[in-house]
């Protein structure tokens, strides 16, 4: 073998003459980019602030005293939302999991729930997000059970978790799917069984191939975890026996979306 | 000397269309059969039904004199003991070399890891790819990866080999690396079927070939008599073809 050593090159004056060309275009696009944002960023702010609501617009919601002002509020519930995303995150993901794998299952004793993995992803992905947190928030403690929990934030996770794992199996699903069939059926040829195939072969692969998606999924969770707070602070037994604590616009939105599934499965 | 492999009357069509036809073969232990024939002639499907991979439409196929082909039998039982070897190497991405060739002697066979491990890496060493042992596979060149499919498929100690097409992803230098593995399995006595395109390595290592065309083999015999004194016309026409494109 020939010693591959680049220490004795020294570069031609060709090669020196290209690499000044290439600064002087890079220093052009530099400055090109630089007057060009100017202009952009400059005029959109421009057209802003000289607009005739600015200043009620920045009273109302740029008020930087204010902002001062319920910082350590802001901070305290971005704590709760952390931990909300992080338990809800871990539910989501098993559950999910379930959902995707009953889906992608040819086990025949699994049919029946293959089918209502199937409804189950369809109701709770054509679900406003906001509505099941009403639902459950609300409709839950009003049913009066016995031994469930009444606390809103746990009602309202719950109700994040429902959604989500809707979601999250379909990402899930498509990573499995995306799985060529010569993967699986070199792990069979071995030996390895169907669980097997899937647990050690097409899993991991599948898993690896949907972590962009599930990202997104994991930031907009972190998002709307948010929402749970529409349930507010009452302890949402007693909303519940008071009619009148359950927004009108739950009940208006649960028709809408009634009939949103009965045109859907038409 | 016992048969490993029997195919009485195997039928299996996709569709409508029929690719094997009344098939029958027999494997006696420690010999390699040799299937040639054009793209579509059936013989990767027929290795794809004795591995239990596809369900044929009638006839019967036997393992070491017990039928393969009863529905009540356990299928993942049959693979254990048949090695599979790909086109396409089919190595697990997400796995490195040694995890690939140890994931079924632990998962299959129950064989503690240290065991798996040992084993791997002797079976490494003898074919020269012991430095490769924790790389990942799309580190390897084809023809390594296809020597570790064939350890991998190894590593199980099959009764059968089955072997599709192994060197048609290859060139010419890398095909050699991986036909000598398969030469010295032949001296080991390890008894295989398969389906090729490399005449010369044909006559090298076959005990019998087989020529199929549309789902049916229509000659078979020693390498000598099929390869160079066919005596069916189809035969003839498919291995002069074969010869004008240089492959034997």
């Amino acid at each position: 073998m020939t010693e591959r050593n680049n220490s004795a090159w020294s570069p031609s004056s060709r090669e020196l003459e290209r690499q000044g060309s290439r600064r002087a275009i890079n220093r052009k696009q530099v400055i090109i980019a630089a007057v060009s944002s100017l202009l952009v960023l400059g005029t959109l702010a421009l057209v802003l602030v000289t607009s005739p609501g600015w200043q009620s617009v920045k009273s109302t919601f740029f008020d930087i005293e204010y902002g001062k002002e319920v910082l350590p509020t802001v901070i305290k519930g971005l704590w709760i939302n952390l931990q909300l995303t992080f338990m809800g995150g871990a539910a989501i993901g098993v559950i999910a999991l379930g959902l995707a794998l009953l889906r992608t299952t040819k086990s025949p004793t699994l049919t029946p729930f293959r089918f209502l993995a199937t409804a189950y992803v369809d109701i709770f992905r054509g679900a406003p997000l906001i509505l099941i947190i009403l639902l459950v928030g609300f409709g839950v403690p009003a049913l009066g059970l016995k031994g469930i929990s009444s606390n809103v934030i746990f009602l309202g996770t719950v109700a994040v978790v429902l959604t989500y794992s809707a979601y999250v199996a379909e990402v899930i699903r498509s990573g499995i799917l995306s799985i060529h069939p010569s993967q699986r059926a070199a792990a069979r040829s071995l030996g390895l069984s169907s669980g097997q195939t899937m647990r050690y072969v097409v899993l991991p692969q599948a898993i690896r191939r949907v972590v962009p998606p599930l990202l997104n999924d994991f930031v907009s969770l972190l998002k709307d975890t948010g929402l749970v707070s529409i349930l507010g602070v009452t302890d949402a037994v007693r909303a519940a026996q008071i009619n009148a604590a359950v927004p009108l616009i739950t009940r208006h939105m649960l028709w809408q979306q009634f009939y949103f599934y009965s045109s859907l499965f038409q | 000397m016992s048969n490993v492999l029997e195919l009485k009357n195997v039928r299996k069509s996709f569709g409508d269309e029929l690719v094997l036809n009344d098939l029958s073969l027999v494997v006696p232990e420690h010999t390699a059969t040799v299937l040639i024939g054009a793209s579509g002639s059936g013989k990767s499907t027929l290795l794809r039904c004795v591995n239990l991979l596809e369900t044929i439409d009638d006839g019967q196929i036997f393992l070491d004199g017990k039928e393969i082909t009863d529905p009540l039998i356990n299928v993942d039982d049959i693979r254990r003991k048949l090695g599979m070897v790909f086109q396409s190497f089919n190595l697990f991405p997400h796995k490195t070399v040694l995890e690939n060739i140890t994931l079924a002697p632990i998962k299959v066979q129950g064989k503690s890891a240290e065991e798996a491990r040992i084993a791997a890496k002797a079976l490494l060493s003898r074919f020269d790819l012991a430095d490769k042992a924790d790389q990942y596979p799309d580190r390897l060149s084809g023809g390594q990866q296809q020597r570790v499919a064939i350890i991998r498929s190894l590593a199980v100690n099959p009764r059968l080999l089955l072997l599709d097409e192994i060197t048609s992803a290859l060139d010419p230098v890398l095909v050699n690396e991986v036909l000598s593995i398969v030469r010295d399995l032949k001296g080991d006595g390890m008894t295989m079927v398969l389906a090729t395109h490399e005449m010369g390595f044909a006559t090298q290592v076959a005990d019998e070939v087989c020529f199929l065309e549309s789902g049916n083999i229509l000659e078979r015999g020693s390498a000598q008599a099929v390869l160079h004194n066919p005596t069916n016309p189809k035969t003839q026409e498919f291995l002069k073809r074969v010869h004008q494109a240089g492959r034997l």
